[in-house]
């Protein structure tokens, strides 16, 4: 997808590795969900519904912008997050995050 | 509005999910002359507009620029008033069965029975239920000792009550049962609240006098014998805080999920979407339809539109179920006299042609 070649690694719910294509400017959510990764995304990206929830290799954490108050907020339902959960949707993603490694945890 | 649940009650079609598109069905359906019954397992009508996104402006349906998810339910609540169709919500449909003339009855978890010619199944991404903690164990205390919503206060009465969450239910009952149960325990996992601001501080007051205990951290292990809980231990940054408890209330927020229509022995798409042909909409059980974003197709897109023209196909298939011994007449809402007492906007006396 991605003419760069940039790539994303995703760690599915089965615990199996996947090194995925993406597209600049698309919702990291979107990438996943139109590879079929399992990551639903019912509200569409509206933060809304936390079907997204991934979490982020602590090596790339920080290397992400800051999640805004009304995505900690929908992350907070969860009754089980890690430090570096975060709403696949509410990540755009850049060629410059070629590599990010997310894991998608099994489904509350 | 709901119905009396003593004896099935007969409906031409029954609409499983009160979002957009099953709302919308009742318009179509009524202008047929076809009665419908709404179920849904919210306790308001809506669907995800109203539960996810009430506040969010919507800008693709056509003709209006811009609504709010709320402003295009109240509307289509507008435009299907005429028609009275009976709501039954707080409920979830569980079985289905096919009677010996063909008719359906579908039961829910309230106990009701609803008798139809038809069923559309317009349940979107599914069913919204509780999200339901990670904790081994788990079932054997669900709704004996650990429940996801107050139906009745008594049941936390004089008990030693554990609430976990952070947003406004699990505030909202904390204050509430303060003074019903015998102690109250919020945990959550952090002091950061998303609340109403004079909730978090009333909650503090009340911490404050020792009336209610806070203990930041997770849900980590549940204790106790045959569904009866005794002690819920707490991960927190300290180390396990085991807490003597009887009853927990779980409030994190709502997972959605297709539930009980799975079993229905329909053609299902990825297991969650069902299956239908694009001519009726209809699934591969004859009589039921399937209409919005719960289908799949060819092409298929989910929005908002989509499932209103689904609507109107699926409405005219079903009147063919419903009335196989009558001609459906298409008509205009412009023209139609007929349609236009239906909806209660010409005077009987002012209608004829």
């Amino acid at each position: 997808m991605s003419e760069t070649g940039a790539k994303i690694v995703v760690i599915d719910r089965a615990g199996e590795r996947h090194v995925l294509e993406t597209v600049e400017g698309w919702r990291v959510m979107e990438i996943l969900r139109d590879q079929n990764t399992g990551i639903e995304g019912i509200c569409g990206g509206s933060c809304d519904c936390a079907t997204c929830h991934v979490i982020v290799d602590p090596a790339w954490a920080d290397r992400l912008p800051a999640p805004r108050d009304e995505e900690l907020d929908k992350l907070d339902e969860l009754p089980l997050i890690e430090k570096t959960s975060r709403l696949s949707c509410q990540i755009i993603w850049s060629d410059a995050l070629d590599g990010l490694t997310v894991t998608i945890p099994e489904a509350a | 509005m709901s119905a009396d649940r003593s004896q099935p009650q007969r409906y031409d079609v029954a609409i499983v999910g009160a979002g957009p598109t099953g709302l919308f069905a009742v318009f179509e359906l009524g202008l047929l002359g076809l009665n419908a019954v709404l179920i849904d397992t919210l306790d308001k009508p809506g669907g995800q507009c109203s539960e996810l996104y009430p506040e969010k402006p919507i800008y693709d349906i056509p003709s209006w620029p811009v609504i709010t998810g709320q402003g295009l339910t109240d509307k289509l609540l507008e435009q299907i008033a005429p028609f009275k169709a009976d709501f039954l919500l707080g409920r979830r449909v569980n079985g289905m069965t096919r009677q010996e003339d063909g008719r359906f009855l579908i039961g829910t978890d309230a106990g009701d029975t609803v008798d139809a010619g038809a069923i559309f199944i317009a349940a979107g991404a599914g069913c919204f239920t509780p999200r339901r903690p990670k904790l081994e164990g788990l079932e054997a205390f669900e709704n004996r000792s650990v429940f996801y919503a107050v139906r009745s206060r008594a049941a936390f009465a004089g008990r030693d009550l554990v609430i976990a969450g952070g947003g406004d239910s699990a505030l909202d009952w904390t204050l509430d049962l303060v003074s019903t149960a015998r102690s109250v325990t919020l945990v959550h996992r952090s002091d950061r609240f998303r609340a109403a601001p004079a909730s978090v501080s009333a909650m503090r007051a009340l911490e404050a006098e020792g009336r209610v205990r806070f203990v930041e951290g997770d849900l980590a292990a549940l204790h106790g014998a045959a569904g009866d809980l005794s002690r819920i231990d707490i991960r927190t940054k300290g180390g396990t805080v085991e807490l003597p408890a009887d009853r927990l209330l779980a409030f994190y927020g709502l997972n959605i999920e297709l539930g009980p229509i799975a079993e229905w022995g329909l053609d299902l798409a990825d297991g969650k979407l069902v299956r239908v042909d694009t001519e009726k909409f209809q699934t591969s059980t004859p009589g039921i339809f399937a209409i919005g974003d719960i289908n799949h197709y060819p092409g298929k897109l989910k929005l908002i539109l989509s499932g209103f023209h689904e609507a109107a196909l699926a409405s005219h298939a079903a009147f063919k179920v419903v009335r196989p011994n009558e001609k459906l007449r298409f008509q205009y809402t412009t023209s139609s006299s007929e349609l236009q007492q239906r909806l209660n906007v010409a005077p009987i006396a002012e209608a004829a042609e």
